[in-house]
This record gives C-alpha cells, sequence and structure tokens, in this order.
C-alpha cells in the first residue's frame, strides 16, 4: 500500500502538470502520480495549443489569451480563470527551459502541419522554431519515402498556397532500412554505418544537399534524434548552411517523447513518486470522499486529494456506449444527448458534439453530479476529461491540460 | 460472323460486367456505360456472402441446386474472389423447429449433407457460438468480394476487346422508328453529351432500371428492397452462421477480410439512391446476432451500409422469369416482345451469386435475337487474376514487404500479385489496417475503368481505408498518390470526398472504441493536420515569429536566431 496526500489519475500532459503543480508548491506534501500504460507521450503532440479558434471559427487566432473572456462560463478557461492559464504555461516554460519556443510573447506562432496547412500554436518545440511559418523565409519540405504520411511535395503546394513565398518539397530514402519513427529517430541519435558506408546523418545530409537550391530553412520529418536532438539537429544545419526544422506529424510523435522526457525528469526532480504501467480497477469512497484506490496487482493507493486526469474519449477516460456515455473510473456524472444521433455532425470534420464529452466541475474542478453538487469533497479532474469544450476545434487541448492541471494539482495541495 | 453488332450494356454491376463479358467472350462488339464506378449499386453493397441455395432449398428447390453450381462456378472461374469458409444454420432453444426441421430436410432433398448437428458438434465447430445453439446443421455457403469479382469481371471483358467507360450516365434512349438505336451519354470529360449508336442495348441498370426504361417511354415496374447491413472489426466465427428460423433479416453473421459483417435487414423504398442505415437497424443487427454469437456484444462495429436490391414487380405481365424463389429470381424483359419496341431488353433482379448464369441467359437471348449460335465460355474460363495460383511464395523477400503485407496483396490480386507487388522503386504500405502498398493503389488508379480522381475506386480495388480507423490514417497518404499528374485542388476534392464516404458509413456505429477512434481521427484531421479550414494568404504579420534571425549567419551554432 502506498499513501500520499496528493493522488493524480493519469500519466499525459494534464496529469504530470498536476503532479509537478502540487509537488512544488508544496515540497512537504507527499505527491503520487499513478499512469496506465507506459506514458511515453507517443501520442501527445508536442505544441500546446491554447486557443486557435474563437467560437464561431474565427482564426486562427493571433492572440489566444484576448479571446478567452469571450469562451462561454462553462468553458475551462472560463472556470479557472486567465490569470491561471498564465500561470500554467509559466509552469510548464520553467520545466521545459529553452527546449521550447513561444514564452516571450501572448501571441500565438504560426507552425506548418505535416499536410501543408498551417496551425496556430502558444508554444512549439525549439525544433520547430526555425519552421514557423510565420516568419518569411523560402522554405525546402523534405519527406522520406516510408513516411507516406508526410508528403512533403503536395504539403509544400498547400503551404505556399497559404503563406504566399516560396516552399518546395522533395522526398528522399532515408538511409537506414528503419520505416517507423521512433526507429528512425533512434538511427539518427545511434548513426549507424549505412549500407553505402556513411554514417547515417552523413548519408541522409549528403542525399539532401543534391537537392538544395537557395532555400533560406529546410523542414524535415519528425524523426530528428531522440537523446541526441540537438546534436542531430545541429549536424544537418551546419551541412545544410542553413537552418533546419521538424514538421509535426501525426502519432507516434518523436518530439512528444522527448517532451515527455522532459516531464518525467522534471517529476523525479520535484520527488513525485511515479506508479507506471498501473492500471485503476476500483474506487473506494465513504461520505462523500474518496479515501483509497484499487490497482490492478492488488495493491491499494490511499490519499487525501485525488486528481482525474485520465484522458478524453480517445484515451478511455470518458468511456461512450449505447446509450449512456460514463466516466468509468468514479463514476462521475458525464451529460450526453440521449439519441446517439446527435453526438456526431454529418460532415466528418464538422464540430462534433462528441469532442465535448466529458465531466462537469465546479469552480474548483470539481467533478458535479446529476444534482449539481461535487461527486466528492476530494476530486478534482484535469484535461480532456473535463467536458465543455472542443480541444479539436478550438484548438485547444493542449492549454486546456496545462491550465486546467496546474490548477487541480494546486488546488488540491492547498486543500491537503 | 458477318458483320459483328454492337451491344451496349447499360449498368456497371456483377450483372451488367457479366453480360458484357459473355458477349465480348461470343465475338459480339461490346460498349457497357456506368453511371458512376463499377459495383455502385446493390452490387457494392451487399453482405460478402455466396449463396449455396440452402435459404431456398425448401421453397424452390431447382432454384437452389441452381444456385448450388453457380457458387461452385464462381469458385473455380474466381478463385481470388471466393472464400471457400462453408457455413452453418444454427437453432436456438425456443426456436421453430418445424421450421429448423423443414430446412434442413429441403438441403437434404437438394443433396447437401444436413445431417443435424447437437450442440456439443457444434461448439466444437464454432466456439464462440452461444450454448443456447441445439442444433445445426452445415451448408455450403462461401464468401465473395464483389468489388473485387466485378472489376475481375470488366477487365475480363476488356481483354475480350470490350469498352467499359465508368462514370457515363446515359442521359436518354434513342428511339427511332420504334427500335432503340443507342444512348445519349455524358462522357467523364464533362464534354457534354454524346450519343453511342448500338445494334442492341442491355438495360442492366439495377434499381435504376425503370428510370433507364423511363427514358423511351417505357414501364418497367422496379420495387426496391433497403438491406442494411453492420460491419464488425473481427468475426467470432470462421464460418458464415446463420439463425435458422422464421423471423426475416438480421440472422446472418459473414466472416469477411478478417471482418465480419451482420446483415440484412430489409424494408421496401421508394428511391434507389438512400444511403442511410437507420440506427435502430444498427442496433437490431448487432443485439440480434450477439444473441447467436455473444462476443459481438463486446467487439468493435466499424461501419454500418445499406443496398438497395431491384426485384421485378411480378404482376408484370409478359416478363420471363427464370429461376424462381426468392433469393435467386430474375426477369428479363424483351421490349419488342413486350412493347413492340425493338432493340432492347431489361433484367432485374438476380444476385451476385447467380450473377453470371443471369448474364448467360442475356446473352443467349441476345443471341438469338441476332440469330447467332456461340456457345456460352464464362462458367468455364477464370477471371484475371484467378488463372493459376499466386505465384509470391518464394518472392517475399524480393518484394521488400513484411509477410502479412505480401499475404494480403496474394489474397487480393491472385495471380496477378507479382506482376503489381514487384518494383524495384519504394513500395511503402499506404493502409496500415489493411496492408495495402503504393504499387496496389497505382494499380488501381492506372485501371483504365477507374476515375483518377475518385479515391472510392481505389478502396474497391485494394480495400485501402475499410480497416478500423476508417482511412483516419491513411487517405491522405492516398489522395497524395494523385500527385503530381492531378492538381492540388484536384486532390484535396478526392480527398474530402473520400473521408465524406469513409464518414457516413461510420456515423451509426459510434460508440465504444469505434468513437474513440472517431475521436482521434478528428483530432489527427482537423487539430494536427489542421485539415478541412481554408488558410489563404494569411495575414503572418500579427503572429509571433520566433526570435530574430541573423542575417549574416544563418547557422545557429554560431548565429542568434535562436534564444
Amino acid at each position: 500500500m502506498s499513501d500520499a496526500d496528493v493522488v493524480v489519475v493519469g500519466g499525459g500532459l494534464a496529469g504530470r502538470t498536476a503532479a509537478l503543480a502540487a509537488a512544488r508548491r508544496d515540497a512537504s506534501a507527499s505527491v503520487s502520480l499513478v499512469a496506465d500504460g507506459n506514458g511515453d507521450f507517443r501520442r501527445e503532440s508536442a505544441c500546446i495549443d491554447v486557443l486557435g479558434y474563437a467560437p464561431d471559427g474565427d482564426g486562427p487566432l493571433s492572440n489566444p489569451f484576448a479571446a478567452l473572456a469571450d469562451l462561454p462560463a462553462a468553458h475551462p478557461y472560463r472556470i479557472v480563470g486567465t490569470e491561471t492559464v498564465r500561470a500554467g504555461l509559466s509552469l510548464f516554460d520553467d520545466v521545459v527551459g529553452d527546449s521550447y519556443g513561444g514564452a516571450s510573447t501572448d501571441r500565438n506562432a504560426v507552425v506548418p502541419t505535416a499536410f501543408g496547412s498551417v496551425r496556430s500554436v502558444a508554444r512549439y518545440p525549439t525544433g520547430m522554431q526555425a519552421g514557423l511559418a510565420s516568419e518569411r523565409r523560402e522554405t525546402t519540405l523534405v519527406g522520406f519515402e516510408f513516411l507516406p504520411e508526410f508528403d512533403a511535395p503536395t504539403a509544400a503546394e498547400r503551404l505556399e498556397r497559404a503563406v504566399s513565398y516560396r516552399v518546395d518539397g522533395i522526398t528522399v530514402q532515408f538511409p537506414t532500412d528503419d520505416r517507423e519513427r521512433i526507429e528512425m529517430a533512434e538511427a539518427l541519435d545511434d548513426n549507424p554505418i549505412t549500407p553505402d558506408a556513411d554514417p547515417a546523418r552523413e548519408a541522409l545530409a549528403a542525399t539532401v544537399r543534391m537537392y538544395q537550391s537557395g532555400e533560406e530553412r529546410i523542414g524535415l520529418p519528425p524523426v530528428l534524434g531522440l537523446r541526441e536532438h540537438d546534436a542531430v539537429r545541429a549536424q544537418f544545419e551546419e551541412a545544410f548552411g542553413v537552418p533546419v526544422f521538424e514538421v509535426p506529424a501525426g502519432a507516434p510523435h518523436v518530439p512528444g517523447i522527448r517532451l515527455g522526457r522532459t516531464l518525467e525528469a522534471a517529476l523525479d526532480e520535484a520527488g513525485v513518486d511515479v506508479l507506471p504501467d498501473t492500471r485503476v480497477e476500483g474506487v473506494d469512497a465513504n461520505d462523500g470522499h474518496v479515501e483509497r484506490l484499487h490497482r490492478q496487482d492488488g495493491e491499494t493507493v490511499t490519499g487525501s486529494q485525488f486528481v482525474l486526469a485520465t484522458g478524453g474519449l480517445e484515451r478511455g477516460g470518458i468511456v461512450a456506449d449505447r446509450p449512456t456515455v460514463t466516466e468509468p473510473l468514479f463514476g462521475c456524472h458525464v451529460a450526453a444527448p440521449s439519441d446517439r444521433g446527435d453526438w456526431a455532425d454529418r460532415a466528418p470534420l464538422g464540430e462534433h458534439p462528441f469532442a465535448r464529452f466529458g465531466v462537469s466541475v465546479d469552480e474548483h474542478l470539481r467533478p458535479l453530479g446529476p444534482n449539481e453538487g461535487p461527486e466528492y469533497a476530494n476530486l478534482r479532474a484535469a484535461g480532456h476529461v473535463l467536458g465543455g469544450f472542443d480541444p479539436v476545434a478550438e484548438h485547444s487541448g493542449g492549454g486546456v491540460a496545462v491550465a486546467t492541471g496546474y490548477a487541480a494539482g494546486r488546488g488540491a495541495v492547498e486543500d491537503w | 460472323m458477318g458483320y459483328t453488332p454492337h451491344i451496349l450494356v447499360v449498368g456497371g454491376g456483377a450483372t451488367g460486367t457479366g453480360v458484357a463479358r459473355d458477349l465480348a467472350m461470343r465475338g459480339f462488339e461490346v460498349t457497357l456505360v456506368e453511371r458512376g464506378k463499377l459495383t455502385d449499386g446493390a452490387t457494392g453493397r451487399m453482405d460478402g456472402l455466396l449463396h449455396s441455395g440452402a435459404r431456398y432449398a425448401n421453397t424452390d428447390p431447382a432454384a437452389a441446386r441452381e444456385c448450388l453450381a453457380e457458387r461452385r462456378t464462381l469458385e473455380a472461374i474466381a478463385a481470388h474472389c471466393v472464400v471457400d469458409t462453408g457455413g452453418l444454420f444454427v437453432s436456438l432453444e425456443g426456436d421453430d423447429e418445424e421450421y429448423f426441421e423443414r430446412t434442413r430436410a429441403g438441403c437434404e432433398d437438394v443433396g447437401m449433407d444436413a445431417r443435424v448437428l447437437s450442440g456439443e458438434e457444434v461448439e466444437d465447430l464454432e466456439p464462440s457460438l452461444t450454448p443456447e445453439v441445439d442444433r445445426a446443421f452445415r451448408v455450403p455457403d462461401a464468401t465473395v468480394d464483389p468489388f473485387r469479382l466485378t472489376v475481375a469481371t470488366a477487365r475480363s471483358a476488356r481483354n475480350y476487346g470490350a469498352t467499359v467507360e465508368t462514370h457515363t450516365p446515359v442521359t436518354d434512349l434513342l428511339v427511332e422508328n420504334d427500335a432503340v438505336a443507342g444512348v445519349e451519354v455524358a462522357p467523364r470529360d464533362g464534354t457534354g453529351t454524346r450519343e453511342l449508336d448500338a445494334d442492341y442495348v442491355v438495360n442492366a441498370a439495377g434499381a435504376w432500371a425503370g428510370d433507364l426504361a423511363g427514358m423511351a417511354g417505357l414501364d418497367v415496374p422496379v420495387g426496391l428492397s433497403k438491406a442494411g447491413m453492420v460491419v464488425v472489426s473481427e468475426s467470432p466465427t470462421d464460418r458464415v452462421v446463420s439463425r435458422c428460423c422464421s423471423q426475416q433479416g438480421g440472422n446472418t453473421i459473414v466472416p469477411y477480410a478478417g471482418r465480419c459483417i451482420l446483415g440484412t435487414t430489409g424494408d421496401d423504398v421508394d428511391d434507389p439512391d438512400v444511403e442511410t442505415q437507420a440506427q435502430h437497424d444498427v442496433d437490431r443487427l448487432v443485439d440480434g446476432l450477439a444473441a447467436v454469437a455473444p462476443e459481438l456484444g463486446n467487439q468493435r462495429p466499424i461501419r454500418a451500409y445499406c443496398g438497395v436490391q431491384p426485384y421485378h414487380n411480378p404482376q408484370q405481365p409478359d416478363a420471363r422469369t427464370d429461376t424462381g424463389g426468392a433469393t435467386g429470381s430474375f426477369s428479363l424483359i424483351d421490349h419488342e416482345e413486350r412493347d413492340d419496341t425493338w432493340g432492347l431488353t431489361t433484367v432485374v433482379g438476380g444476385t451476385v451469386t447467380t450473377h453470371r448464369l443471369v448474364a448467360e441467359a442475356v446473352a443467349d437471348h441476345v443471341c438469338a435475337k441476332f440469330g447467332i449460335d456461340r456457345a456460352c465460355l464464362t462458367a468455364t474460363e477464370p477471371l484475371p487474376g484467378s488463372e493459376r495460383e499466386a505465384d509470391t511464395e518464394d518472392k517475399m523477400e524480393q518484394f521488400g514487404l513484411a509477410s502479412a503485407v505480401v499475404e494480403a496483396g496474394r489474397d487480393r490480386l491472385g495471380s496477378r500479385a507479382s506482376e503489381v507487388l514487384e518494383t524495384s522503386e519504394p513500395n511503402p504500405v499506404l493502409c496500415d489496417c489493411e496492408n495495402v502498398t503504393r504499387t496496389e493503389v497505382r494499380d488501381a488508379l492506372d485501371d483504365e475503368t477507374a476515375a483518377r480522381t475518385d479515391l472510392d475506386e481505389v478502396r474497391i480495388r485494394t480495400r485501402a481505408g475499410m480497416g478500423t480507423c476508417q482511412g483516419g490514417r491513411c487517405c491522405h497518404a492516398l489522395a497524395s498518390e494523385l500527385y503530381p499528374t492531378e492538381p492540388i485542388e484536384a486532390i484535396d476534392g478526392a480527398l474530402d470526398d473520400l473521408c465524406e464516404a469513409r464518414w457516413s458509413g461510420q456515423r451509426h456505429v459510434l460508440w465504444g472504441e469505434q468513437l474513440a477512434q472517431a475521436m482521434r481521427n478528428y483530432n489527427r484531421h482537423a487539430r494536427a493536420l489542421n485539415r478541412g479550414r481554408e488558410h489563404l494568404d494569411l495575414d503572418l504579420s500579427a503572429f509571433d515569429s520566433g526570435p530574430e534571425w541573423d542575417e549574416d549567419d544563418l547557422n545557429p551554432r554560431g548565429g542568434g536566431f535562436r534564444p
């Protein structure tokens, strides 16, 4: 049995932020983080979007903070308040240090996507900094034959239409036999000798150099090393004579894994007791208080304050079955249309009501029961398990995770 | 033949392509026109069941025998489209015993080994069936890929000289002196309309046959029955399992390409273009068949769809109705005999299972109109892809592909596998769910019967986008294959159309893991890739563009553009 003052359930961005916020707020508090799975962040996009689009679809927004006050009252940002959003981001900035950019301004930056569109984000990994579309620089995008999800020639055409400066796209062969992004990143870390007798980095640089045509920067798939990211990128910049950046693409996210490792180190430093690969199978509560969690191995975790950060529909923190939507761990109430036909929009990329499925919370982020009172006096919720916002349509998923994680972690430790 | 009559076939389903193939093999000059892509009607929206005839052995033994013979014929000529799964008819405690026995006896009478199996024997064969199954018997059901079958049939027709023009709707039937002399079409190149002269026209437009006949002022009353189905991510059974009870519809589990199809609900409808599947039909199929195979209650439906099957109104006089029985029946209407209009025959009904036989009857009829006596060759000549065993076994390494990818390709391509998979170029897997490589996608795009900007053409030929993610992970990679032949606007239009089509089938099965998948797809496309929003000539000056760049030294190690 382990015993903690604050127990956070969920090892994603919101959960880790909550644990860090709690541990940093009060070094004497014991904080446990219970994480199902390996928590390696491969599904976590590394960019932190605070707000890209207003509720009416206006955007991409250049200043997300100016738009927060216009959100509906039940939106998580309105519940925690703009100052808490800023405080959460400050915690994030402090943890990630110079591995991220964007902290020096309220304005969003515009990053190119693997599709060749752009998205506006508040924080971006330093490895993406040279690629900011908002900086007018002629660009060459380089894709790899065995990463068809990032097709550089079509992405370049689309990007050029959006930004109206020259963008070219080429596709080259990655120098090793690796086919998966994480393997490619590890190959660039290890820099093995390739069949052509050159080390992998030199071989790739030589291939790309053949296509160079006076561009001012070069974008590559997001596989530029895991451990040795800075060195890999520096070596390519040296070889090409221009800045190099990564183009963010879908999961598995190598930049997300890097962020996960950064946060892991910070949790360790802050003294958070991380319990990885730990699934919670049951909860004991008494008189409106959560008392302990039952792990899959039969052990229990007791605590004084709890934070629910198990993610939304995409992670199983919210489960939608016929005909009801539930939060399966604590059984918190989730409101959803009773007619399943109303869960999704008719258009594939329309605003889907299901994206808003989640728990409703009070001003302390405590999940509310069907009768508007808190489900438990000592349970807070953070991140995508929250309802009342659309992380996708708003481009707000990262910011909500950080802001509500921060607020829930701090609130929990202040109440302890 | 002294001169070669030109026969024009309207309709690119199983029947139309079958007629085109048969007539081309008999030496006619043949043109097939189809308003959309091949299989767009009932053919592409069936449940994958290759009927043994067992379902009407009791009511129409002659039809059942014929159906069984056709099922064997298709297995022989279209081996790469058919899987000999076998089938079970099962009865649950409380089901009508008399109905079961009557059906079973009928199957025995037509020569099937329909010995009664005990509950224990059934459990050995299909352990995931409910213990409430108290008796069963085997039937020689199988499964068929209607897309692969129809595309291969069209390919064969073209090999025999037929012209196949898809995306070419008929806009009028040309009638001169009480005779149909051809059709007016709107070709896919958008050049307006064009007249195609023909010595004879075969109306194989399926659910739209009445509309086509109407263009010549002829009345063909076509009844329409909507059949609803649900695709589930895994199959609980290896065999086709049908609950043998008097309640019709919603009784069959068809294992299909690693998944299964639950079918079918039926309702009469008025509009052949109806596409929506009702939510209560989905629930009925899932819940009804979970009573037969309880695992289905926990498995993941990935799609619901429906097809509109045409049937000829039996009250209609002067139609020659062959092959009786509910599922196998079809009607051949010679409009000279019925309406004194020469040059047109309409065929309505039939199934994918019996399509070849229906086509043979139509081709015989056309031969007779021209006084030509040529034997039908379609029952013995294999379709392209089924000429011989696939020869990929020893070539896997050479292709540089994982064995699962080669196996999937071999299943789909049959004897064409080596020809399609072999390349000296990089050949990435574009659709991970179904293991579809770039060369297979390009082979589909190169098919002359496919419209290049319709990615659904790729789907029906390769299964790309038909897996659990329903195209969420691969659709944009598929679209990129159109580059640089097509302009980016056309590529994006094709991508939107594919996503729309994939989405429409998922909307009614969005719960559990498939809703989680939908959320992931939504996040990927509308956020990470930020697709679907117009961003043209953005005002970039309002945004953060990072730290200043040092113009003198772009190398960041010595320069200052990074903090």
